[in-house]
Parts: structure tokens; sequence; C-alpha cells
């Protein structure tokens, strides 16, 4: 074995392991926080499997999108409502559990006979760094609509957390039909959605 | 296979080669008898090693120009007694800051504590890897090249969120949030002011970046084609380093010093060292992208024609490498000096302030200029990269 391919494999090890166990703390673990920095742990090492791939325009953007964006977020929801309160015990924990473990064993169950049982084919050769040129071609043409649907999926959710997050600035408070006090809101004399009546 | 794409040094075939220590250190090693893997076995850390003193000693440098250029400014003298001008007091300031005490705070989560400034430095030490000092003078030249930058800057807000978190104070924690709200908004118009400039070289790599500019001197610099780009990757580096006017992460009015409050000795230098390095990480990266990088004021290939040698010989690829080296660290400290001058003549900004001037005002620029740039790509591909 060259010293580049025992390289390859040892790192190949050391991602998955780090995948596997990582994976296994993000669900296990109840400390909701060392949960999501784990998360970032099993992104970033998905990340290096990409690298052994030779994807590394898609291994760039795994740690740019996910552990970038999706997991910083996820910890800032964490950290800003950051509440110490007791939650009541579940009752039948013992039995959801096991019945969530139970469905959890079946799955993989399946899923190590699919990857046992189907003949996998020799995938064409890596194209190594033309990658980026060549996913930059297809985004462009054949994909095109996928790619747009994906941002239109991200505009309504845009406006939608915009849309929950300045729910104040209505005139009046849809649920008790009360005038809501603006002079609570920044800006409130310019009105941003709805029936704002002339003051 | 990984191995060898991740150290295969590309050169286009249209630029002279220049020096190729790899090639040259291979084949010295093969003359030994060593086999080729185990010569690049040998090669590996070396550059790396290399980069990473290169790093540490321009960490040194920034801060005793910080310390003696603030002292310029407030009409101080400041450092002059260990060693000439002071020079040998960084040294000192990293000397001491080793032999403190390591102080973990009772009730912090000590494991986070301890993960949070090696995550910090980290990402910012790896991105020296795209960093060219000449043609083939980089580490690596990977194919994403300034995307590996980005991507890697994009992991550092997490390692400021664990160690504001994990101090387990009101002022880290508040600290930490900040640092990564301000990461996150610069981030998408720099990702796009460099956006426009890999829309001109056809490419990622900081080696093409560098190639593109280097027909007729400093006239090809992106600077001239970029200037908006320019201003826009400068505004946002200094608020991704964090230093003044952006430095609300640590504003030491409003909260001590934000997620560094808790931290001593070791642990500190790590934030110290990291906003450093990478300080002088975004000065080196302004000038690949928009100041020519390694290329002289006028082509080297001119001058080498004036002088009637040929580039190919030996000297002359001396010569142009060592002036190239020179070349990129003296545009990087220019810049550096002026992130110190502003650090020590603006006011801080409001932090509704900052996350206005990146989301009103610094994205929709940077969109413009995005657009502006295709257009006139498609209009003049001669001068804007076809």
């Amino acid at each position: 074995m060259t010293i580049a391919a025992s390289t390859q494999l040892i790192c190949f090890l050391v991602l998955s392991a780090v995948v596997v166990l990582g994976a296994l703390g993000v669900v296990l673990l109840s400390n909701i926080v060392y949960s999501a920095f784990l998360l970032g742990g099993v992104f970033l090492a998905v990340a290096g499997l990409y690298l052994l791939l030779n994807a590394s325009f898609v291994a760039a953007a795994q740690v740019l999108v996910y552990v970038g964006a999706v997991n910083v977020l996820i910890l800032f929801a964490i950290m800003l409502v950051n509440k110490k309160e007791d939650l009541a015990p579940i009752p039948g924990l013992t039995l959801r559990r096991l019945l969530s473990g139970g469905v959890c064993a079946g799955l993989f169950a399946l899923l190590t006979r699919v990857v046992l049982t189907t003949p996998w084919a020799e995938g064409p050769e890596p194209i190594g760094e033309d990658a980026t040129v060549r996913i930059g071609e297809h985004l462009f043409t054949d994909y095109l609509l996928p790619f747009e649907l994906a941002s239109v999926l991200l505009l309504m959710a845009m406006i939608g957390a915009i849309v929950l997050a300045r729910r104040d600035v209505q005139a009046v408070d849809p649920g008790t039909g009360e005038i809501a006090d603006q002079g609570l809101i920044e800006k409130a004399r310019t009105p941003l959605l709805v029936d704002q009546p002339p003051s | 296979m990984l191995m060898v794409t991740f150290l295969a040094t590309s050169a286009p075939a249209l630029v002279s080669p220049g020096l190729d220590l790899e090639r040259s250190f291979s084949q010295a090693l093969e003359g030994f008898g060593l086999s080729e893997q185990a010569a690049r076995l040998i090669w590996l850390p070396l550059p790396m090693l290399l980069v990473l003193v290169a790093a540490v000693v321009g960490v040194l440098v920034t801060v005793w120009l910080e310390r003696k250029i603030s002292a310029a400014v407030q009409q101080r003298i400041g450092p002059e007694y260990a060693g000439a001008l002071g020079v040998l007091q960084p040294l000192a300031d990293g000397l001491k800051l080793l032999v403190k005490e390591d102080i973990i705070p009772a009730r912090a989560d000590s494991l986070l504590f301890t993960l949070g400034p090696v995550l910090v430095v980290v990402p910012v030490i790896l991105s020296w890897l795209i960093v060219p000092f000449g043609q083939n003078l980089l580490i690596s030249n990977v194919g994403v090249g300034i995307f590996l930058w980005i991507s890697l800057s994009s992991v550092q807000p997490i390692g400021l969120l664990m160690s504001g978190y994990a101090s387990n104070n009101k002022y880290s924690l508040l600290g930490g949030l900040r640092a990564a709200a301000q990461s996150i908004s610069y981030e998408i118009p720099l990702a796009l002011a460099v956006l426009a400039v890999v829309m001109m070289s056809n490419s990622l790599s900081t080696i093409d970046i560098v190639d593109q500019q280097t027909g007729v001197g400093i006239l090809s610099w992106n600077i001239w084609r970029q200037p908006v780009g320019f201003l826009i990757f400068w505004i946002c580096a200094l608020a991704e380093c964090e230093r003044l006017p952006f430095d609300l992460p640590e504003a030491e009015e409003e909260l001590v010093a934000g997620y560094q409050t808790e931290y001593a000795g070791m642990k500190f230098a790590l934030f110290y060292l990291g906003s450093y390095i990478n300080l002088v990480l975004s000065a080196l990266l302004v000038s690949v992208l928009y100041l020519g990088g390694w290329g002289f004021p006028l082509p080297v290939e001119w001058l080498a024609g004036w002088l009637g040698q040929s580039v190919d010989a030996p000297l002359v690829q001396v010569i142009t490498g060592a002036t190239g080296i020179v070349m990129t660290v003296l545009k990087a400290y220019l810049l550096v000096f002026i992130a110190i001058l502003l650090r020590w003549t603006t006011p801080r900004v409001r932090i509704d302030q900052l996350l206005d001037l990146g989301w009103k005002f610094l994205l929709p620029l940077a969109l413009v200029n995005l657009l502006v740039t295709a257009a006139l790509k498609l209009a003049f591909p001669v001068a804007f990269g076809g």
C-alpha cells in the first residue's frame, strides 16, 4: 500500500468515526448546547469525507452553508432563548424511548440490507478541480428550475420570518382586538404591513 | 489520490513557471535514492512550518507596529526599552502570556472553554494555505482557492459562540452573540465582492486571480476595475477581524472584553494571536485580490527584457521570487498600517448602525457591483476577462 493510499484510509476511518459517534452524541446527549456543537463537528467531518472523494468545492460549500450558516443559526437560537426551566416529566418516557429505539433499529437494519444487497456500480472517475465549473454549468442549464425553486423557497421562508417577527406593526392586536401600543415599536409611523390608521 | 490532487501545483501554460522549489527539492532527494512519495512526505511539512512561522512573525511585527503607531497617534513614545525602538516588546508580551496562570472559572464549562479559542485560531491558520507569495510560493494551489478562505472564516463564529457560552458570564455571552451576528452579516457582502473578482478571472484559485492582474503592471491591478468591490471588501474584512470601528464584540465600555472577559494566559493569547493573524491574512488577501499580489508595479518580464536577461535564467528567477515576496508583504503591511491608523482615529459604531451598514448598504451595493461587473464583462471582454 502506498503512503497516499494509507493516509487516505486513515483519514476515512477517523472521519467516519467522528461522523458516527458525533451523530450518536447529537441524538443522545441531554444538553442541547452540546448537541448543537457536536452537530457542527459532524458537518465538518462530512465535509472531510467530501474532500476525500475529490469533491473540494462541495466540501467547502458544506462548511460554508452547514457549519457557517445552519449550525451558527441553531446555536444562536439556543443561546437567545437560553431558559433554565425544569420541564414536567413526560408520562411513559421509558415506553416512548423503547418504541423510538425500535423504529431506529428497524430503519438501520433495512438500510444495512440495502447497502449489502445493492450491486453498487463503479461511478465515473472523479473530475477533481473541474467540478466547480461543471456544477456551475449544471446549475444554470438543466438544473435551473430546481435551483430557482430552492431560492423561491428560501424567499418564502424569509418573508414568513419577517411577518412573524414584525406582527406587532399591525395597528390592532389580531388576537385580542385591542389597539397595539405603537410607542414601543421602532418607526411605528411607517406602516410595514397592514391597516395603519392615519394619526 | 487525495494527496496528489491536494498538492498538485499546476501553473497555467501562458505564464512563466518561475521558481518551483518543490520540484527541485524532490529531484534533489530522489537523487539520494529516495522514492518519489518519501520525498513528497519530507517536503510536505516544510512549507507549512514556514508559513506558520511567517504568520507568527507577521503577528509580532503587527503588534509592534500597533503599539508604535498608536503611540505616535497619541503623541507618546511607546515601547522603547525592549530592544532597539522596542522591537522585542511583542516577544516579551508573548512570553508573559505564556507563563501566566491559566484560569478556568469555577462555574464555567471547562471543555468548551478550552475548545473555544482553538476553534477560533485553527480556521484562520488553515486559511494561510491559499495565500500566494509567488507563482509557486504557496502551500497548495487548491482549485477552490479563495472560496476555501470564505468557508473557513465562517467556522470562526462557532468558536466565539462556544467561548462566550462556556464562560458562564453575561458579558461573554453577549460578546459571543454579537461576534457571530457581525460575522454572518459581513460575510455576505464580502463573498459577493470576491465573486465579482472571481468572475473577472474565471477561476477561484488565488494564483489565477493574481496572474490575471499581471499584464501591464500597476495598471492591470483589480483595484482600478473594482474600486467599489475593493472598498466593500476592505470594510467587511475589518468587520470580520473585529477591528475598530467594528470592534463591538469586545467593546470595553459596554462588555468589559466581550467573549474574552474570562480568559487569561495562553487561552487569551490564542484569541489575541487569532485576531492579529486574521488581520494580516485579510491584508494579504486584499493585496492578492485587488493589488496584484506578488506583482511589481512594472512587469518583471519588461524589466528583464530591458536589462537583456532571459526570464528563465536562474538568477532572474531568484530575484523575481524575492521581489514577489517583498511586494506581497509590502502591500499587505501598507494595508495593516491603514487598519491601525483607522483603529486609533475612528470612533466605534453602535450595533444597530453596524447591522444597518451591513445589510442595508453594503449588501445592495455589493449586488449592484456584481451586476455591473457581469455587464462590463459581457460588454468589454478584453478589459474585464472574457
